[in-house]
Order: structure tokens, then C-alpha cells, then sequence
């Protein structure tokens, strides 16, 4: 059961330039524990050509943003709340007939793990054949030639015969592949990858990240790029969303985040992060506590009983009012701009050496 | 197959002070591979583990790193001997313990311990954490001064656990606490050595900070000696003062920190570190070599003759092919850095005039002008 009712709250701006728009997204799911407010309040957008990396800790909400703007919650207890705009399109309210239309053509994902993603009974080539066909409308004929010319690009060696293979004859990083050849194949304009690498080895990544680099260049498609790995997003991403319990907490251009971060969840995230390059003496400085639980987020700024920088705010307003986040560059946190920039100096800098 | 080039005294020489704690000289684990029908014979074998020579010092932390399918779990399972070697020998104390029996380990398992990845798995969920982290004693007979209880308290403790969570399950804790009440688990017995495999990746990015500063001070201040498995290679170099690199069942390179992570000389060890995706925090970050293999590691039923990353390596000759390269300290190397390859590369990680692009399709979509 979808449900749509406008409700309050911050907006972002929906240019003409931006392909999707999500605004005051809400998610709930209903568990036996309770409901779940597993999206709070999520507003972003992506333009095409442009890769928005959304970054978080497990739980954060998202995968779950992604999975509703593809529309593959389970709507027996799912709540949605808020609008999510594809190219001019309205989806919370979209008939599955219509998002049938837009998933693997318009939109298309790549999941985390391509041996559960992939179906185990037909081949690489019939399943990346499938949607071209349903899509395009394509004989089995053209469709397989095209499953080819995608396995070539994406550098499978011998597409001619691997095309006939079935997915447990790839090795991880060639079932990554098809599965970026088959999120491809229609020419997506939006192309939303969950955790795309986490399962690969280091140097395997390394060769995945650079092709949907390379391809996003060729295609021009806008990407989201879903992980919970800072080292992965700043190489991949031009804008940057930082995830905490179910809301966004910092936004900016990649560069901006990382290097001038204003809220404190990023600053424990940056100085809890082992590095190549960073200093070995300078000991790791971990975020305190743990996650919070989604079935009872914290009241206020969900961040307050792990920041330390709770003190700095008067009065009790960090475990009372909930911290907007602004347009453009911003970051959801009551210190003020003055405070954030000699906070982020004085004592966090230091221990990023 | 193994020329016995090595001289296994160089490895420790620049922990010289430190006395040797373990020492593993070839050591080989082959898992049989049975087919056939209807007699199931012998096909082939997994060479998980091929000839590895390795040490740690008394107190020593040691990396060992590697992607999966390298053999370093197999590696710590058979320094903890929960498998038995097919050829080899692990020594241990000056005591040879590469097929010692249940009841000849019995006096050394209480000193070499293990930490496990997965937090949810290696605690049993019907056994209070009480119960859990007394039950290395109960099984050694060990009776601490004021009880067994007092002394898991004084654990949890030490943990940064809270003591009055002795008569919890499990299922109680999260990730970060579970594997806590591992490591609490691996001190009850006071261990000499302690290998960890892979005691952080199944945590969180804030967690693993709060894990990996526990193991750590463990480490120095009861002066344990770590043998750290793990795939992160920003977390080893953290961690350990010495690295060894795995690749298919071999170590390829070994030395201190420095050497492994500033000055590698094994194009591996180069493609592993270049390919580590890093957080650029300054506006001008030091460019670093991008080396891009092609394809995945090989199968290690039917690894590759002579040296086993010759099928992805750039830099490969016929004499890869034929001759297995000795770990051996090569020119220019510093004191304790061993590395096993013919044609080396140089000993720096900043950016090359050309990028190494071996992967097919890369290089098609790159084209010739970005190289």
C-alpha cells in the first residue's frame, strides 16, 4: 500500500537538469517489533551524466531508498511517503505496469552479490538478452548478438562461446560484469548500484570501478552509487550524501565532504578510517556506541548520544530538535558554520595526518 | 618443486632483539580433490597452501595479507593446528608441532588462541558470555587466584565490556561487542599468540576503529604477539610491523611496514596497493601508479608453473614460467624484506609516465591516448 501525502519539510530544488528527484522521502515497514522507519525525511537529486555516491553504515536506509525508487519493496507492509521524480515522472504512485516499463530500461540496478542477483537456470547471455527483448521488443536473434557485443565491452574474454554459460562457470568478477552488461544493455539513463564491489577482491574492484567509470562516460547515464566505503566513493563520485539512521546528514560535492566535512558523523567516520597514506602513530578514533536501532531512532538529531560535540550546542537542542539539512552544500547539525569550521580544524584535522 | 633458497634467519633479523616465537619453514596444505565413479579416487588437490616460510617474534604483530582464495586463513588454521599440514613444519617455542597429537598440543593450544571474522557464528547462542569466555579454563584446568569468575570479570573488563553482563547471551550484543567477547575469549588463557583472521571485516567502518584500538593495546600492552589475517590493507598496515603479501598459496613478499606499503618490489604487491581506492582528503593529493590487472586470480587446483602470478603480471618472461622465484632479499631491498620475483619492479608507489592497464575492456574504453 503506497500512499502519497505532501507533507512539510525540506525540498530540493528540482531543476530542469536533475534526472531523478527524490523529496521528502518516507519509508516505514511494518515488523512484529514495530514499524521501522528504516527512510526519514530523504531529499536528493541526481543529473544525468553525474554520479551521486550515497555513503552509510549497515541500517542506515540506503538500499532501501534504492529499492523504492525502483519500486521493489514489498508493499504488503511497506509505507512510502514523499515523491521520487524520474525525468518528469511521478513513481510512489506509479502502477507496477508502468515501473515494469522504466526497470531494466530507463532505470536499472546492479546488485551487491551476482551469484544470488543472477538466476542460477539460464544462461549470462539468455538473462542479459531478456530485458532488451521485453524492452526493445528485439528478436532472440538480435538480442543475442547484442548480449555479446555488451559481454565484449565489458570484457569478457570469448563472448561467442561465454555467452552460452551459466553464471556458476564466471568467476566474481566476471559474474560483476555480466551483471553491468546486463544493467547496460537497454541504455539506461539511471543506473543505481548497491555495494556493486563489496564482495570482490581489491584489485577486482579496482578493474570494476574504473569500467562503470569508463562506461558511464560512453553512456552518459547518471549513477548512484550506493557503499560504505569512503576510499570507494571518493573515487567513484562527484557529489557525496552522508547517511545516518535513516537521514541524510551531509551533503556536498565529493571533494567538499571529504575535505572540509561540517558534520560530526562524518568526522568520526573520516577519523575512524584506517588509510593508506595516513600517519601509523596517529591512533584511530572511534565513533562511540554503537548504530542506533531504527524501531526507536533517537528523538532529535539521531547522531546526539554518539557526538561529541553535544556540549557545544545550548541548551538540550540536540536531543530535542530534529537538525534541518539545507539546501546544496549543507549538513543536518545545530553547531554553527563558525563552529563546525573550527571544530573540523582544531581538533579534527590533526587526526587525519 | 621448492628450491630451498630462503634462509628464514633473514626474516627476523630486523626484529633481531625479538626472540622467535613461531616459525613456519614450507609449510603445505593440498586439500584432495575425490571424483570418479564408482571407485572415488584421488583427481587432484586445492593447493591451498604451498611452501610458505614465515615468523613472529615474541610479542611481534605480524600482517598477513592477501585476497581471498590466497591461503592465509589456511595459513592461521594451520599455525593453530585446526588443520593438519600436508608437508612442513611449524615450530613453535623451539618445540616442532607440525603433527604433534591432541595430547602433545594440549600444553601449547592455551598459548596460541584464535579470534574468528564472524562475531555472529563463533559464539554459541545458547551459552551465556560468562560461560563462554570461562570454558578455554575450565577445559585447561586453569583455577585464576579468586576464581574463574572473578577473572572473566576482570576480562570484560578489559574488553570495555560492562562486568554485570557476565549471564547475557549472545544474541544480546552486537557486532562490535560480540567480537569483544571474542577477544576476551582469546586472552582467558593468557596466550602468547594470538591469530586473528579477518577479526574486523564484518564490522561496521566506526566499529572496526573501536576493535581494532582493542586489539591493539592488547597487543602492547600484554605484549601478545599477533599474527593478523585480513584483506584491508590500510588496517594491516596499521596494525602489524611486518607484512607478508600472499598470492595463490605463496607469500611473495615479506618486510616491515615501510618496506611493503612505501617500497614493494613485487608488481603484485604494486597492483594491490595501487589498487586500494583511497579518500583523498587534501585538494592535492600525492598521485599514485594506477596498475589495472586483467581477469581474476587462478584456480589454485591447477595454479600456474613457476612463478604463480606470471598469468597477470606485466612483466612476465619465459623464465617465470619455468623457474618458481626464491623469497630471497633482493638488491636494494632493506634488511628483512624478502621478495620472490625475477624481474622486480622499483621501490616506490608514486605515479608511472604510463599507466599499467592490462584489463581488456579498460583498455578498449580508455583507448590509446589515455594509455
Amino acid at each position: 500500500m503506497s500512499t502519497l501525502t505532501k507533507t512539510e519539510g525540506e525540498t530540493a530544488p528540482t531543476g530542469p537538469e536533475s534526472f531523478l528527484s527524490v523529496s521528502d522521502l518516507r519509508v516505514r515497514f511494518s515488523t512484529e517489533d514495530g514499524i521501522v522507519k528504516a527512510v526519514d525525511g530523504l531529499s536528493f537529486d541526481v543529473a544525468r551524466g553525474r554520479t551521486l555516491g550515497i555513503v552509510g553504515e549497515s541500517g542506515s536506509g540506503k538500499s532501501v531508498t534504492n529499492l523504492t525508487v525502483l519500486g521493489l519493496h514489498n508493499p504488503k507492509n511497506t509505507t512510502v511517503e514523499g515523491e521520487i521524480v524520474l525525468d518528469g515522472k511521478e513513481l510512489v504512485t506509479a502502477t507496477e505496469k508502468e515501473m515494469e516499463k522504466l526497470r531494466g530500461n530507463k532505470v536499472a540496478m546492479i546488485f551487491q552479490d551476482p551469484l544470488t542477483a543472477l538466476s542460477p537456470y539460464y544462461t549470462v547471455g539468455r538473462q542479459i538478452a531478456e530485458p532488451f527483448m521485453k524492452h526493445t521488443g528485439a528478436s532472440k536473434k538480435e538480442a543475442r548478438a547484442r548480449a555479446i557485443e555488451m559481454l565484449t565491452k565489458v570484457g569478457i574474454p570469448q563472448p561467442k562461446s561465454r555467452v552460452d554459460d551459466y553464471p556458476h562457470q564466471f568467476s566474481g568478477g566476471m559474474r560483476q560484469r555480466a551483471m553491468i552488461a546486463m544493467a547496460l544493455v537497454c541504455d539506461p539513463d539511471l543506473l543505481i548500484a548497491d555495494e556493486p564491489t563489496t564482495a570482490l577482491d581489491v584489485t577486482v574492484q579496482a578493474q570494476i570501478l574504473d569500467l562503470l567509470k569508463d562506461l558511464q562516460q560512453e553512456f552518459g547515464s547518471a549513477i548512484v552509487f550506493i557503499t560504505h566505503d569512503l576510499g570507494v566513493i571518493s573515487e567513484m563520485a562527484d557529489d557525496l550524501l552522508v547517511m545516518y539512521a535513516g537521514r541524510a546528514v551531509e551533503r556536498g560535492s565529493t571533494a567538499e565532504v571529504l575535505r572540509r566535512p561540517r558534520h560530526p558523523y562524518t568526522w568520526g567516520l573520516l577519523s575512524s578510517m584506517p588509510r593508506l597514506g595516513g600517519s601509523i602513530d596517529q591512533a584511530l578514533t572511534p565513533i562511540p556506541g554503537t548504530p542506533p536501532s531504527l524501531l526507536n531512532p533517537p528523538s532529535g538529531c539521531p547522531f546526539h548520544p554518539r557526538c561529541a560535540f553535544t556540549g557545544e550546542v545550548p541548551g538540550d537542542r540536540c536531543s530535542t530538535e530534529r537538525p534541518p539539512l539545507g539546501e546544496g552544500r549543507a549538513a543536518a547539525c545545530h553547531l554553527t558554520a563558525e563552529q563546525k569550521q573550527t571544530f573540523f580544524i582544531d581538533k579534527i584535522q590533526p587526526r587525519l595526518r | 618443486m621448492s628450491d630451498k633458497l630462503t634462509l628464514p634467519a633473514q626474516q627476523g633479523s630486523s626484529t633481531a632483539s625479538a626472540e622467535t616465537l613461531l616459525k613456519v619453514e614450507g609449510l603445505t596444505k593440498h586439500f584432495p580433490i575425490y571424483g570418479g565413479f564408482p571407485i572415488k579416487r584421488r583427481v587432484g588437490a586445492v593447493q591451498a597452501v604451498d611452501d610458505v616460510d614465515l615468523t613472529v617474534g615474541a610479542g611481534e604483530s605480524v600482517g598477513l595479507v592477501g585476497e581471498s582464495g590466497c591461503g592465509k586463513s589456511t595459513t592461521g588454521r594451520l599455525i593453530t593446528r585446526l588443520l593438519e599440514p600436508t608437508a612442513g613444519k611449524i615450530e613453535y617455542a623451539g618445540q616442532d608441532i607440525s603433527h604433534a597429537s591432541r595430547r602433545q598440543l594440549a600444553s601449547v593450544r592455551s598459548e596460541i588462541q584464535m579470534i574468528f571474522q564472524d562475531p555472529y557464528s563463533s559464539l554459541n547462542p545458547r551459552q551465556t558470555v560468562g560461560t563462554i569466555i570461562k570454558s578455554p579454563m575450565e577445559v585447561n584446568g586453569i583455577n585464576p587466584a579468586g576464581g574463574r569468575d572473578k577473572r572473566v570479570r576482570e576480562l570484560l573488563e578489559l574488553v570495555g565490556l560492562n562486568p554485570e553482563h557476565f549471564n547475557r547471551f549472545p544474541h544480546e550484543f552486537s557486532g562490535g561487542q560480540r567480537q569483544r567477547i571474542g577477544v576476551a575469549r582469546a586472552l582467558a588463557l593468557n596466550p602468547k599468540l594470538i591469530v586473528a583472521d579477518e577479526p574486523v571485516s564484518a564490522l561496521d567502518v566506526s566499529i572496526q576503529a573501536q576493535v581494532v584500538n582493542l586489539l591493539q593495546k592488547v597487543q602492547q600492552e600484554l605484549g601478545i604477539a599477533f599474527l593478523f589475517i585480513a584483506h584491508d590493507l590500510a588496517v594491516v598496515r596499521h596494525f602489524s610491523k611486518r607484512v607478508a603479501v600472499m598470492y595463490l598459496g605463496r607469500v611473495v613478499e615479506v618486510g616491515d611496514r615501510d618496506s611493503i606499503y612505501a617500497r614493494p618490489r613485487h608488481p603484485y604487491t604494486h597492483a594491490l596497493l595501487s589498487a586500494v581506492p583511497e579518500v583523498s582528503m587534501v585538494d592535492e593529493p600525492e598521485e599514485r601508479e594506477r596498475i589495472r590487472l586483467a581477469g581474476d586470480v587462478p584456480s589454485p587446483i591447477m595454479p600456474p608453473s613457476g612463478c604463480r602470478f606470471r598469468t597477470r603480471c606485466w612483466k612476465a618472461q619465459d623464465k617465470c614460467a619455468s623457474e618458481v622465484p626464491p623469497l630471497v632479499r633482493i638488491d636494494g631491498n632493506r634488511d628483512g624484506h624478502l621478495t620472490a620475483c625475477h624481474f622486480p619492479e622499483e621501490p616506490t608507489i608514486a605515479a608511472r609516465e604510463e599507466d599499467i592497464v592490462l584489463d581488456p575492456a579498460l583498455a578498449a574504453l580508455e583507448g590509446p591516448d589515455k594509455g
